[in-house]
């Protein structure tokens, strides 16, 4: 022990600045400079995620591609050549998996992140950090997932561009532009959900069993396995109060260019706004009395 | 100007009642509060693990924290270290700080030791620069050179605690928060604790130490703090403090009655009643003085037989070291005339004889047993007494005696050429 501690060079700075430890309330505290300040962690936690996910696992990573393709190929069967379900004019599997890389992270990061902050416990009652950290780095998890799964999409573009014979035609239009634009949507709604369900986890762990329910009926009132067109424009603007109406509207329209997303497209926006300002005021509320409660 | 490293002022914390870990509540008992009168929640009660606690801790100093168990010596740390909210109040803290408490923290299991270190590292707030730099240091002091890319599940215990306290031990905090009570490992790794603990504190680094093992809150520590009840009961030099501390609860008047609630049911047939310190005139005496014999008087009622009993008494400081020990019927006379000692009311009374104890705090235990058969009754801090040193062998010399004895030896001195 001494051989290390005398290499250890006295370095104590002069005055170091003063932190104050106070009751905390309202909003005040969001608490993004310590955000910052721990933007290292957030790094840290992603890539234990990631790690852990794939160890020991035979074919590692490749679940990233797996995964979305067999749900591809169980969804073609099912929706498609037996319920016989449309894709307005486009082959099924693109169709369905356009929506599918958006859908997968925002319902694997809900699962993996409501679940974080009870499965990182015993961090949480030892030391200090910002405690948004823990699902925020689940669901950075999930972002990689969702890049390595759009290789698949790209090989499924390329793929169906070639076809001859083709009666549609996927190309690259100006429109993928905005595919930033609704990448961003998909993130700011998983992360608006993610904040709510693992702050309401901690206090009640019945979030935990409503978890499976809850992207199952997710799964169909997003238009995954079939067209949002099916839905009436009467109850549109209802419909697009889930934002992941919004998202996968706009992943469709940006890579195989189906109809423009209407005005509705905003109520989707406002919703995920919304839902990522209430959960982001709750979990901070939330937050002070984690340690005690979980 | 004051150069402190920890300020708090009037902090608080309160918590629910029946809001301990692990007792989450359920969606369902929130739906059915919602049904009750409003009055209902309130009445679940609140209790302040911590209130109105003042103090301050310089830079470079050791402070000890003191208190039974909760006394809010811990929720105080978890404040400290930021873990929890404080109610009300507010603690200026200036400095990193770093608790041997986190070790291990954030482990997992699959990753290797390599990959454990870095997230380890920056879960305690180390940048990815200053873990690299250290890197080699940890493994090294950690001796785990072989096994650095394997998982850490594979690692036996031994191995995974000391790759986890070298992390812990390579974060230099400015402040360093040692919480002993809940210190997991064995005597080796707690030594581990506390060796590294004092070197900190060698290096001018502010150290807030919390333990139960009073020698080592004298050894480690210069100032200390006492908590009762949530509250800031004393602050005063660690050797005072722990006196108060060990004294607080003890009758100041030379005798101890016990109770029929004191006395526990396995003590039947013995029952007793009290324990008292006595001058050379008899009198009962919270302070005796050393040059004069004290006597200490046991009264206790049988209420049947025992065969073989003993009464006694221990001698200690108030540090918790033994002076001595000794029984009513140490003489084999005596235990052969009471091998059965009859039901009825008795005193055993003993001189313990003058110019024998040094000055200071004493505490006196009872014990009343069968040897080898029944421990009727224990009580390990029956009594406290001072002795006062007025007039003792060497007082000529004001200096303080070492040791617990003080006995007038019989000296000759001899010139032999």
């Amino acid at each position: 022990m001494s051989a290390v501690l005398t290499s250890m060079p006295p370095s104590i700075s002069p005055s170091p600045p003063a932190l104050l430890i106070r009751p905390t309330r309202g909003l005040a505290a969001l608490n993004l400079r310590d955000l910052w300040l721990y933007r290292e962690l957030i790094y840290f936690m992603t890539w234990r995620d990631l790690l852990v996910r794939y160890k020991q696992t035979v074919l590692g990573v490749s679940w990233a591609v797996l995964q979305p393709v067999l749900q591809m190929v169980v969804f073609d069967l099912l929706f498609n050549r037996m319920a016989g379900l449309s894709a307005e004019g486009f082959p099924y599997p693109i169709f369905n998996f356009t929506a599918l890389l958006p859908w997968n992270m925002f319902a694997h990061a809900l699962n993996v992140a409501s679940r974080s902050l009870v499965s990182n416990r015993n961090m949480l009652t030892k030391i200090y950090f910002p405690r948004v950290i823990i699902p925020l780095s689940s669901i950075i998890a999930s972002v990689v997932d969702f890049l390595i799964g759009s290789v698949v999409l790209v090989g499924l573009m390329i793929y169906y561009h070639l076809q001859p014979t083709a009666h549609y035609r996927i190309e690259i239009t100006p429109a993928l532009l905005w595919l930033p634009a609704f990448f961003l949507l998909a993130f700011i709604s998983t992360l608006g959900v993610s904040l709510w369900l693992s702050a309401l986890n901690v206090v009640y762990r019945d979030v935990g069993h409503v978890i499976p329910f809850l992207t199952q009926i997710w799964l169909f009132i997003t238009p995954v396995v079939y067209s949002s067109r099916e839905i009436s424009a009467s109850w549109r603007v209802i419909y697009a109060l889930n934002p992941m109406v919004g998202v996968v509207d706009g992943f469709r329209w940006a890579i195989l260019g189906t109809q423009a997303p209407d005005g509705s497209v905003w109520v989707s926006v406002m919703a995920a706004v919304a839902v990522l300002l209430s959960g982001m005021v709750y979990f901070r509320r939330m937050e002070r009395t984690f340690a005690d409660e979980i | 100007m004051s150069d402190y490293a920890i300020r708090v002022q009037n902090l608080g914390k309160q918590y629910k009642i029946g809001m301990a870990p692990n007792r989450y509540r359920t969606l369902s008992d929130a739906l059915v509060n919602l049904f009750r009168p409003a009055g209902r929640a309130a009445q679940r009660g609140y209790i302040w693990a911590l209130k109105e606690v003042t103090f301050e801790v310089r830079r470079g100093q050791v402070m000890g924290i003191i208190g039974r168990n909760g006394a809010g010596k811990s929720t105080l740390l978890k404040i400290l270290s930021r873990v929890t909210e404080p109610t009300e109040g507010e603690a200026e803290i200036r400095g990193r700080v770093g608790s041997l408490l986190e070790v291990g923290t954030g482990f997992h299991p699959e990753l290797t030791g390599r990959e454990n270190i870095y997230l380890n590292g920056a879960i305690l707030g180390m940048k990815r620069s200053e873990i690299a730099r250290k890197f080699d240091e940890i493994v090294a002091f950690a001796e785990v050179e072989q096994f650095i890319d394997t998982p850490v599940k594979r690692y036996s215990s031994g191995m995974y605690l000391r790759l986890a306290f070298a992390v812990a031990a390579h974060l230099e905090p400015e402040i360093l928060v040692v919480d002993e009570v809940l210190a997991v490992g064995d005597a080796e790794f707690q030594r581990k604790c506390l060796g590294k603990m004092s070197d900190v504190a060698q290096q001018g680094r502010t150290v807030l130490f919390v333990s139960h093992n009073m020698s080592a809150i004298l050894r480690l520590t210069e100032e200390t703090l006492v908590l009762d009840h949530g509250r800031l009961a004393y602050r005063a030099p660690t050797p005072q403090a722990v006196d108060y501390y060990l004294a607080a609860g003890f009758s100041q008047e030379g005798m101890r009655l016990w109770r029929a609630e004191d006395i526990p049911a396995e003590a039947v047939p013995f029952r007793p009643i009290a324990l008292r310190v006595c001058d050379g005139q008899g009198r009962v005496v919270d302070s005796l003085r050393s040059v004069e014999p004290i006597t200490v008087e046991v009264e206790y009622q049988l209420d049947a037989p025992i065969t073989g009993l003993r009464v006694g008494i221990y001698l200690l400081t108030m540090r918790g070291e033994y002076v001595f020990t000794s029984f009513d019927t140490d003489d084999p006379a005596l235990f052969e005339r009471f091998s059965v000692r009859q039901a009825g009311h008795y005193l055993s009374r003993a001189v313990i004889p003058a110019n024998l104890l040094n000055e200071g705090r004493y505490l006196l235990a009872v014990n009343a047993s069968a040897f080898r058969v029944k421990r009727y009754f224990q009580d390990e801090q029956a009594l406290a007494f001072t002795v006062d040193g007025t007039g003792a062998p060497g007082k000529h010399w004001p200096e303080p005696r070492l040791g617990p004895l003080r006995p007038a030896l019989d000296w000759k001195i001899e010139k032999t050429a």
